[in-house]
């Protein structure tokens, strides 16, 4: 609790240090942050702040918002909030030896993670070796997920809910590139700890694979014994877009304790695509990703939790208003709507035959202006039916949020 | 243009912040469309121990980390009386080893409640050679604090063990013994130290405490002082919740509201009870009960239209399990309340699933089911001309 404090601090003491050199000799990439590179490239592609000769990079982002939300006619009232604060360091330790850390505090300091620890190295652009806290590649929010770079305030419930993002362990991996003419190819794997039995034991009352990010144990020691395994496969053309493929799986179960058998070897098996484009001449930025879980659950333990889960999202992004405004040169104004779907159960009742419900639709439409591409304020309303287990009425949640996020 | 955008969010800030807030959020549903929710006139104090026992109702759910199990049927209040309403096939249990009024000769081998499901790395029972069972489908939990509060000198007055009035319907309470826990009512009638019982299927619990221990104990296999052995080989472990908790959920479920019915003032629906009334229904089905005082203002003095007499009838062969409770026989069930009937189906998952199992799928299906003593009702019912019948079912829908 003490440490990460300390560090923000001296990252803060140091970025004010900053601040009195005279600011030309500090180059702050102007990047637009809707116009990704690869998603995997998302944790170096972002808006750092370095002296001019200093080998170490400074950057962070942080989230706030207002809502008012209710769920059949009840609301919890006015809500201000601190969704999270983040610090990025990087270092270019040697010629083609990289480090990146990403330090989050989230709801205040309720949560302090390491989202990202790891050094890079390139050995040549098809194969780096990356080792250390690094995210794992399933989906694309997973690993682009900073907050300045979406137009709403929530981040997508498939992500969070049903996929744990955001989800990074400790382990090793490699990954490449290779471009050829207007197309890009890449790849990742990572071998890292896993999940535990908090996904099928948990207080959500399903199958949820985020249970497992309270474990944070997960940083020193694995579960299991059994490595998790993530993997991606990405292909980008500059006219056409960015296509993904990802799986994660490995064994998610205590099946042996001190040479003890405890249980069968019990799997998870994720996998993912994504996929996302800016629309010729109109400039509508299309983001999506739709993800299958798969867990081996024992037949004697209870059909509440599923052995089988799906759920993604679209956003659709249309910019509206693209000049100066106030003064801000690159101002943009942007119309935008997001449809998400999770079912958390897919199977059927063994009782009656009948579908297992468990899900969600959400439609969140949004206004959102970009005085600079770094930075965003956004306008959200949002509509979630969710139906519980046995497929009864649905509950409808709605109502205004209203956030600022913005890279610094 | 500056201009205008300001204009532009100060509408959008007037939207978030002005008056209109709650426009902005789903609707509340009808009071009379759910039935949850508290009864009126709690005191401040009473809607904080209410919501207390809420949470720990429909929010605590149990993983093997907080006790479930390890032998269970399922781990949460809620998910087996979602919306304090009537259950789902999914959440029916199983009991068996009782079939005559000598106990259940199964409770060394895991009787009288089968747990069908179990942590990771357990086995969940089996029901044993040679016991008889019956599943019960959950009922709902409403207004659970009028049932409580009648006076056992109420029921008896319904009771008619000998069927002195020769209308082909006996009712008799059930006979039960009782846990040396549960406090007794005041003018608690005791016959051969055997109790009234008035909760369950087959009447055969005595109090919501005793239900409550019971269904924490039972249903999910969590210990409490109340119930201290665990459902795994019977061990006396350390309680798993705390009595305040139990207490506060039997404070809940006390203070749970009636259902209100709906289209009372529907001629149809006035007719159809009067249909109801005529054809011998509301004999078992009473219609009309009063409470006793009761410490809570709120269910002292109360009329109310359960619709149940809380008395055991025998309902013929083709529903009797030949699984029984405390002295009740086999074919003789609790009558049920009726009340809350037509919003059964949005806690069932959108279809019936009635009587004791949840065997008949509409309500329909559930009177032709009805036989033994409810054989000439039941007959009289089929006799009826439709648009009589019609009514009648317009009627129970509208519970
Ligand atoms: C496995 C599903 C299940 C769970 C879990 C469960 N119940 Fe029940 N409940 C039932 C069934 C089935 C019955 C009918 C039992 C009977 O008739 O003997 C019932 C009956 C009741 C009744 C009696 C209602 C009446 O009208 O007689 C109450 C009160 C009750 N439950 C409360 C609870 C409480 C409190 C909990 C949590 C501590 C709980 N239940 C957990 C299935 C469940
Ligand atoms: C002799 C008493 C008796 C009479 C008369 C009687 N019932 Fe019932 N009724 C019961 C009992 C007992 C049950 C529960 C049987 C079971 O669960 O297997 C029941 C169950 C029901 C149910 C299903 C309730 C539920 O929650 O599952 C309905 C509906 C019903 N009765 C309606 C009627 C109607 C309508 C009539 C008149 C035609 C009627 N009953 C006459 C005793 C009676």
């Amino acid at each position: 609790m003490k440490k990460p404090i300390t560090l923000l601090l001296v990252i803060l003491l140091v970025k004010t240090g900053f601040a009195q050199i005279d600011p030309d000799l500090l180059r702050s990439p102007d990047r637009d942050s809707t116009r990704i590179k690869l998603n995997m490239d998302a944790v170096y592609d972002r808006p750092f702040l370095q002296a001019a000769k200093l080998p170490v990079a400074l950057g962070g982002y942080a989230e706030a918002n207002y809502q008012y939300l209710g769920t059949d006619g009840i609301t919890e009232g006015h809500q201000f909030q601190m969704r999270r604060l983040t610090l990025f360091v990087s270092s270019s330790i040697a010629k083609r030896i990289k480090f990146l850390s990403e330090l989050e505090f989230e709801d205040g300091t309720k949560e302090i993670n390491i989202e990202f620890a790891s050094v890079d190295f390139e050995f040549n652009p098809l194969l780096n070796l990356r080792g250390g806290i690094v995210m794992n590649p399933i989906g694309a929010f997973n690993q682009n997920h900073d907050g300045p770079k979406w137009e709403f305030v929530d981040r997508p419930i498939s992500a969070t809910q049903m996929l744990p993002a955001t989800w990074s362990n400790v382990g090793f991996g490699v990954f490449g590139k290779k471009y050829l003419k207007n197309w890009v190819y890449a790849y990742e794997a990572y071998l890292t700890n896993g999940f535990d039995e908090t996904i099928i034991s948990n207080s959500e009352n399903r199958t949820f694979l985020p249970a497992s990010k309270a474990n944070r144990d997960r940083f020193e020691e694995s579960f299991n014994g059994a490595p998790l395994l993530t993997g991606k496969v990405a292909l980008r053309n500059t006219k056409i877009g960015e296509l993904g493929l990802s799986y994660m799986g490995g064994i998610y179960n205590k099946f042996q304790d001190d040479g003890l058998i405890l249980d069968d070897k019990r799997r998870l098996n994720v996998f993912a695509i994504d996929f996302n484009t800016v629309l010729p001449k109109i400039n509508t930025f299309i983001n999506a990703e739709w993800a299958w879980v798969n867990v081996d659950i024992p037949e004697t333990y209870t059909e509440q939790f599923g052995t089988k889960q799906q759920g993604g999202f679209i956003d659709l992004v249309q910019p509206i208003i693209k000049k100066p405004l106030f003064g801000f040169e690159r101002a943009v104004l942007n119309a935008a709507i997001r449809l998400e779907y999770v079912d958390w159960n897919k199977g059927i009742f063994s009782s009656t035959g009948g579908n297992i419900s468990d899900h969600i639709y959400s439609v969140v439409p949004a206004l959102s202006f970009r005085p600079t591409p770094q930075t965003v304020i956004r306008l959200n309303y949002r509509y979630n039916w969710q139906t519980d287990l046995l497929g009864n009425p649905a509950a409808k949640l709605a109502g205004f949020q209203f956030g600022v996020s913005t890279y610094f | 243009m500056q201009n205008k955008f300001i204009v532009l969010s100060l509408i959008a800030c007037l939207i978030i912040a002005g008056t209109s807030c709650e426009k902005t959020i789903p609707g509340a549903p009808e009071d009379d469309q759910i039935l949850d929710g508290p009864i009126e006139g709690l005191t401040p104090e009473q809607n904080r121990i209410f919501l207390n026992g809420d949470v720990a109702f429909n929010g605590d759910v149990f993983s093997a980390a907080n006790g479930l199990g390890p032998m269970f049927v399922a781990n949460s209040c809620g998910s087996c009386h979602a919306g304090d309403g009537k259950g789902h096939p999914f959440t029916t249990l199983t009991r068996f080893g009782q079939s005559d009024t000598l106990g259940n000769k199964f409770l060394m081998q895991g009787g009288p409640q089968l747990q069908n499901r179990a942590i990771p790395g357990y086995q969940p029972e089996k029901i044993p050679a040679g016991a008889t069972f019956s599943n019960f489908t959950p009922p709902a939990n409403t207004g659970l604090g009028f049932f409580e509060a009648i006076s056992d000198a109420t029921i008896m007055a319904m009771a008619d063990v000998n069927d002195a009035n020769g209308d082909g319907i006996s009712g008799r309470p059930n006979w039960i013994t009782i846990p040396q826990y549960s406090e007794l009512r005041p003018g608690t009638i005791v016959r051969n130290g055997k109790y009234i019982g008035r909760f369950g299927k087959k009447a055969a619990v005595y109090d919501l405490l005793q239900q409550t221990a019971n269904a924490y104990n039972q249903d999910m296999g969590i210990t409490s002082t109340y119930e201290h052995f665990s459902t795994y080989k019977n061990q006396d472990i350390e309680p798993e919740i705390s009595n305040q908790k139990v207490l506060d959920v039997v404070f809940y479920l006390k203070t749970l509201k009636a259902p209100v019915q709906r289209d009372q003032n529907n001629p149809d629906v006035i007719s159809g009870k009067q249909v109801f009334l005529n054809i011998s229904c509301g004999k078992c089905h009473t219609p009309q009960l009063q409470t006793e005082p009761s410490s809570i203002a709120a269910l002292s003095n109360k009329t109310f239209a359960p619709y149940t007499d809380f008395l055991l009838h025998d309902l013929g062969p083709a529903l009797d399990d030949k699984y029984t409770e405390g002295t009740a026989l086999t074919p003789e069930w609790r009558t049920p309340a009726l009340w809350g009937l037509g919003l059964s189906k949005n806690s069932q998952g959108g279809e019936y699933h009635l009587l004791h199992d949840g065997r008949a799928k509409s309500i329909e299906q559930a009177v032709l089911m009805h036989g033994g003593e409810a054989e000439q009702s039941k007959n009289k019912f089929q006799q009826l001309p439709s648009s009589e019948k019609t009514k009648l079912l317009k009627f129970l829908e509208s519970l």
